[in-house]
């Protein structure tokens, strides 16, 4: 059988197409499954609330405009911190992926200091900032500089050099070769840092949240805790679920816009 | 095939000439263009040019003059440092000794190069990617007319918003060849530039590479690994041996050529049998 006749076949047997539908049927079931389960008694109210009673603490949350100012104190942090981080990380990338000297001076002792679990310094970070805001900001910039700093510069350094001989071949001034080619050629390793960055922002502000902090998600789970408010605590974390969803959407939408010339990019 | 009927051929029925040959006898005979128009190409004069890449020497002393607007194609073994001198040509590496001189002032935009692999940028369109072949001229009020025009050239213009990843590997490499050509280079340098397309496509290629020669009269540089290849296009053929030029072959064979006709088979078979060396089976292959 020759591939000519193969290939139609093939293609009918492809998957149908994910649309925005299709990936909320498990969660929807997992959902409906947990509010059966709870409403039958078969799991007591004092070990998993009902999603009702979930949805009813929060409610009352957003009345008092407590949620609200907890999920905007936990934002604030996230992105400032990721920023912090992320920018600092992306201008070490940068400075070692195009310079030898660069290289040479900081990226054996970054190398060293990422061995270090960044939660690790908690404690340390508590007796420099206190439960500051600054301590928060300072693990979340720590936590997501080393994903995008190990993949800026894994990025840069992978560039196809034929890219870059041509480039030069055909007279790009050293800004021109970066804006054009080098670049582009290192976006989808950056994307893949931001994506790794986003996950470990999350992790590192629920840490440091539950540990040190007078507000924000964490603190309001923690507060939950002490009341023996179930309901509030299960909140909190279904929360922060849904804000890491929508930091990886969104970074998904952004990667789609800039990658569109990226062949895993394209619509068939 | 082709092989086999040249092998009934005499050896000085191909025009070879062993070198040391008299240098400016040959600059006074090599000059021969089909066409009757003056070329626009530069002229290429080399004089003892060396390379050597640590303690290996590749290229041992080329002399070569090349006549404005000359088809020349470079043959030889793999490794003999084909691409090397095309390297050196295009002004990419310095040579160890040597010169490499053209008939006038020269810009980097009169000077283009194209390699095996086509080298587009996955994130610009085709039209830019040609434009990126303007150089410095990139800028221009006219850049996005004159690629159009390069591209309408090589017969891709309807393409020209696509991305290079949904070429073919043909159309890719028109793509590159538009590229170098939208500069209006007057020396063209191509490293095997056909070398991994298919049989079909690289004909094609061929009669393209061909005519955009004749139409805009440069100076091309062909290196390539099929002879075959070179004998249909090249005024002529200089195999390389040994880091030197061992054979400068006329290729006195009147365009449009033929393929697959008796002469050029004929050259092709000759030129193969200096390739391979004395005493090598050329059925063998
Ligand atoms: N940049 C380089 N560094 C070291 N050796 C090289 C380099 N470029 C080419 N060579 C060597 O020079 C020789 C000729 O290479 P090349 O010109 O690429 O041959 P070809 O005729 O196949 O194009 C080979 O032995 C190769 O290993
Ligand atoms: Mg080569």
């Amino acid at each position: 059988m020759s591939i000519v006749e193969i290939l139609p076949r093939v293609r009918s047997f492809r998957l149908p197409r994910i649309d925005g539908l299709t990936q909320w049927i498990v969660p929807l079931v997992i959902l409906l499954v947990w509010q059966a389960a709870c409403v039958t008694g078969y799991v007591p109210a004092r070990v998993m609330p009902a999603p009702t009673d979930v949805a009813l603490a929060g409610w009352k949350l957003l009345i008092s405009g407590e949620l609200a100012q907890n999920i905007w104190v936990s934002f604030w942090r996230a992105s400032v911190g990721f920023l912090i981080g992320g920018s600092i990380g992306f201008a070490f990338g940068l400075a070692n992926g195009l310079s030898q000297l660069s290289s040479k001076l900081t990226d054996t002792t970054l190398q060293m200091v990422r061995n270090v679990p960044h939660l690790a310094l908690i404690p340390l970070v508590i007796l420099w900032f206190g439960i500051d805001e600054s301590a928060k900001l300072f693990l979340v910039a720590l936590g997501v500089f080393f994903p995008i700093y190990l993949n800026t510069l894994h990025g840069i350094r992978t560039v196809d050099p034929q890219l870059i001989e041509m480039g030069r071949i055909y007279g790009m001034s050293n800004s021109e070769l970066f804006r054009r080619v080098i670049f582009p050629g290192a976006l989808p390793s950056i994307f893949v840092g931001v994506r790794f960055a986003l996950g470990i922002m999350w992790l590192t502000l629920i840490v440091a949240e539950t540990i040190a902090a007078s507000s924000g998600l964490g603190y309001m789970a923690m507060q939950a805790r002490e009341f023996m408010q179930i309901d509030v605590v299960v909140l909190s974390i279904l929360i922060y679920a849904l804000l890491g969803k929508v930091a990886d959407s969104a970074s998904r939408g952004l990667e789609r816009l800039t990658l569109s010339w990226h062949p895993a990019f394209q619509k068939h | 095939m082709t092989v086999q009927q040249s092998l009934r051929l005499s050896h000085a029925d191909a025009q070879v000439i062993d070198v040391p040959v008299d240098f400016e006898q040959a600059i006074a005979t090599q000059a021969r263009r089909p066409s009757e128009q003056k070329s626009r190409g530069l002229s290429l004069t080399i004089r003892g040019l060396r390379k050597s890449f640590g303690s290996n020497e590749v290229l041992r002393g080329v002399d070569l003059h090349i006549p404005a607007g000359q088809f020349v194609a470079i043959v030889g073994q793999s490794g003999c440092g084909k691409s090397t001198l095309l390297r050196l040509i295009a002004g990419l590496d310095a040579p160890t000794a040597g010169t490499i001189s053209f008939g006038e002032e020269t810009r980097a935009e009169d000077i283009r190069v194209m390699f095996q692999e086509p080298r587009l940028l996955p994130w610009a369109s085709v039209l830019s990617n040609v434009e990126v072949g303007l150089g410095t001229d990139r800028t221009s009020a006219d850049a996005k007319a004159r690629a159009e025009s390069a591209l309408t050239e090589v017969g891709l213009a309807e393409k020209r918003d696509q991305w290079p990843s949904v070429l073919s590997g043909g159309q890719k490499q028109r793509v590159a060849l538009a590229r170098a050509l939208v500069s209006h280079p007057r020396v063209l340098a191509l490293d095997e530039p056909l070398g991994a397309l298919d049989a079909l496509t690289r004909i094609s290629m061929q009669q393209l590479l061909g005519r955009v020669w004749h139409d805009q009269t440069f100076t091309s540089i062909l290196v390539t690994h099929d002879v075959s290849e070179a004998v249909a296009l090249a005024d002529r053929v200089l195999v390389i041996e040994d880091g030197r030029i061992a054979h400068d072959i006329n290729v006195d064979i009147a365009r449009p050529r033929q393929r697959g006709s008796a002469d050029l088979a004929a050259l092709e078979g000759s030129i193969l049998r200096n390739l391979l060396g004395p005493g090598a089976d050329a059925t063998g292959l």
